[in-house]
């Protein structure tokens, strides 16, 4: 993999700044929707270094952190028993469930273990048919067309064994639950590249008209961010609001058909719980009946879940940019990356954990 | 108390990271080298051991009270070694063991004299896969140096262990007149960090089942102890030195700010991270500064002598990626702060395990 530097070039950053301060005139919030953007954000300072007038608002797409608590508890239950092999990406192990997380299962047993590619838990499952394999399939539209290809690859495989617990969630009703609160402060979109790359950018178009809100699909390198933020104010100062594409070496306007054919194939809309932010009308995929034999909700019978969050914890405020982490009174004291309270204190991506891990120093002075 | 799990990086990297709160049992992050192996000490051992750990000190290496011959004092460490696979681009179990152990004496300026290698294998194990480990621990202790003067081994299930693991401890002598320690440390002091990073943790995970990525790196493990021994030629007091195992460069520099008290501050695009590890890190989502290495070291040095210190390591086959990268110094105490290409700042953690590979 080569021009990662071509996209961290300091020069090139100092003449978008540039640009952005002299293009704004009034204050902007801009949210960007995207964990990973969020952490490249905090990582390279890019907030710090942007006008006063303009904020920067962490939205909800952190896939660990809005996956809900009744789903990881499912999750925990399913791999705590014996005939199961409980496969998840690395990031979803430390979630903390209501009572546990999986590594916690983990130490007392169970079979969880780490993949890099849901097509791993396929193989698994071929190389072990006695075993219940189970691939916790979590993420935004990115990630769901390798997880679909996981099922069509056991059924074709005629593999009987493997399952999925599926909990996808989709950006666009997301931003249109977030326009239509009543509470958003929100003037402007990073619409999440790499979401764009499968789905392409023409679904935008509804929302960025309705909302009179511009939304720029943007990339995840510190110039990615900054062109993003760019494009987003002089489409602000100028009063327009349009759906506009920044990361056109990654995104065409029709996305990936061929995944999303698949997806169409393969998944279905539902309504979704949002942990921390609550119910969103079809704002994620389960598993279409057609596929309905894989999904390991229907499997795995585990009984009434009681789901338990603790009442401190703001994290659904910071996931709809309401409040910065540092404003909730458990940051860096009762919850932390080490006892997270909230999922957005437990991923990388999750604005909780961007804060603690690269801002305390400034946290200090402040408080 | 040594750093006693060296190499578990490789191996449960990917597995492990931070449970929640009061945890019962030993996860994996308890052996990551972070936090939660910071507090297994702090709040298990030591208490534990009560009095016979007085002296332990939170260093790779303790150095005794003992005189030597010749003048200088003896220094001691022990390690396991862990890694999966056993062998990978660059090196093996083996030569890790010797490297590793080599290089804790080194951090505390010794000149390391003689190790004990004690092997517990899994039944089933084949021969020759112990051979040519044990061939490597061979010469690799030759072309360091040391004696390999005693061993054990033990043969547990199959099942009940890895295909093998090792333990090696290890002896030396620092020098009279040299004195390297975290306390040395003082606000002004250089920081110099001894070449590229990230290739030992990058080279190991490329072939991990699983995950297996086409890279040309390979493992830096070598042995440091000569390169030390170039740098305390033309510097003799030279306050700290840490080589970057687990948790990396990044956990290094933690360390040490927290057990000194002083602020560190370095200049992240001074840091040498080879193109391939940055993208490894890139898709993977990690952070070079948190990948492990087996060969290169950071030192606190006087700032006066920082340009002389730079080119002796450069003139020494372990340190010619020498750099400068920053300094400590007299505000927040026991914080590490990286200024970004852009120009910010961002605080760099200790590690609370592992690092996670990213959902997307």
């Amino acid at each position: 993999m080569k021009y990662l530097d071509e996209f961290h070039d300091p020069a090139v950053a100092r003449g978008l700044f540039d640009e952005i301060a002299r293009t704004v005139t009034q204050p902007w919030a801009i949210m960007e929707v995207c964990g990973g953007q969020t952490h490249s954000i905090i990582r390279n300072g890019i907030d710090q270094l942007l006008p006063d007038q303009i904020e920067l608002i962490h939205g909800p797409g952190c896939p660990v952190c809005v996956t809900p608590l009744e789903m990881i508890d499912r999750a925990l239950a399913i791999a705590a028993r014996p005939d199961v092999v409980f496969c998840s990406f690395g990031d979803m192990l430390r979630v903390p469930g209501s009572h546990r997380d999986l590594f916690s299962v983990k130490a007392r047993g169970g079979d969880v273990r780490v993949v890099y590619s849901p097509l791993d838990a396929v193989e698994l499952a071929e190389a072990d048919p006695d075993r219940q394999v189970v691939f916790f399939g979590v993420g935004f539209e990115t990630t769901a067309p390798a997880n679909a290809m996981a099922v069509v690859q056991a059924r074709q495989r005629g593999l009987d064994n493997f399952s999925m617990l599926v909990s996808h969630v989709l950006v666009p009703p997301a931003i249109d639950a977030l326009m239509s609160s009543g509470t958003s402060r929100v003037d402007a979109f990073l619409a999440a590249g790499h979401v764009c790359t499968v789905m392409g950018t023409a679904e935008y178009e509804p929302l960025a008209a309705r909302h009179e809100v511009p939304i720029v699909v943007t990339g995840f390198e510190p110039l990615d961010v900054l062109d993003g933020i760019r494009r987003s104010i002089l489409q602000l100062e100028a009063g327009r609001s349009e759906v506009e594409n920044a990361y056109p070496r990654a995104v065409r306007p029709e996305g990936n058909p061929a995944a999303r054919r698949m997806l169409d194939d393969v998944y279905e809309v539902c309504d979704r719980q949002w942990r921390g932010i609550g119910l969103i009308p079809r704002s994620g995929w389960q598993l279409a009946p057609d596929y309905a034999a894989f999904d390991a909700a229907l499997r795995f019978d585990v009984g009434e879940l009681a789901v338990d969050e603790p009442d401190e914890c703001r994290a659904g405020e910071v996931l709809q940019g309401l409040v910065k982490p540092d404003e909730c009174s458990c940051f860096g004291t009762a919850c932390t990356p080490r006892t997270p309270m909230g999922a957005p204190m437990v991923s990388s991506e999750g604005a909780c954990a961007a804060y603690y891990q690269y801002r305390r120093v400034e946290v200090r002075s402040d408080g | 108390m040594a750093d006693g799990n060296r190499g578990a990086v490789e191996i449960e990297g990917w597995t492990c990271p931070m449970p929640l709160r009061d945890q019962e049992r030993i996860v994996l992050g308890h052996g990551g080298g972070g936090q939660l192996s910071a507090e297994l000490i702090e709040h298990l051992f030591l208490p534990a051991f009560g009095a016979a750990a007085s002296e332990a000190t939170p260093t790779d290496a303790a150095v005794l009270g003992l005189a030597v011959d010749g003048g200088g004092r003896l220094a001691f460490t022990t390690d396991s070694y862990v890694v999966q696979p056993l062998f990978f681009p660059g090196g093996n179990i083996g030569e890790l063991a010797v490297h590793g152990t080599v290089n804790d004496l080194a951090m505390s300026g010794a000149r390391p004299l003689a190790l004990s290698t004690a092997f517990v294998l899994e039944e089933g194990l084949e021969l020759e896969v112990l051979g040519r480990v044990a061939t490597a621990m061979g010469r690799a202790a030759e072309q360091a140096g040391v004696q390999l003067v005693t061993g054990d081994t033990k043969v547990v299930e199959r099942g009940h262990g890895d295909g093998l693991f090792v333990t090696t401890a290890g002896i030396g002598v620092v020098p009279p007149g040299v004195d390297l320690a975290p306390g040395r440390i003082r606000p002004g002091d250089a920081i110099i960090v001894s070449g590229e990073i990230g290739l030992h943790g990058v080279a190991v995970l490329s072939v991990r089942e699983g995950l297996e990525f086409g890279t040309e790196l390979r493992s830096d493990s070598a042995p440091l102890h000569g390169l030390v021994a170039a740098m305390l030629d033309v510097c003799p007091d030279i306050h700290a030195l840490r080589d970057c195992t687990r948790g990396g460069l990044g956990a290094s520099l933690c360390e040490l700010a927290r057990t000194a008290g002083v602020g560190v501050e370095f200049h992240e695009p001074s840091v040498p991270v080879p193109e391939a590890v940055r993208s490894a890190c890139g898709f993977l989502g990690l952070d070079p500064l948190h990948i492990a290495n087996e060969g290169k070291l950071v030192a606190f040095v006087p700032a006066d002598a920082a340009d002389e210190v730079v080119a002796a390591m450069r003139g020494h086959e372990a340190g010619t990626g020498a750099v400068h990268i920053g300094i400590a110094v007299d505000e927040h105490h026991g914080t590490v702060v990286a200024r970004t290409a852009l120009g910010a700042t961002r605080v760099i953690d200790l590690p609370l395990g592992e690092q996670l590979p990213r959902i997307c």
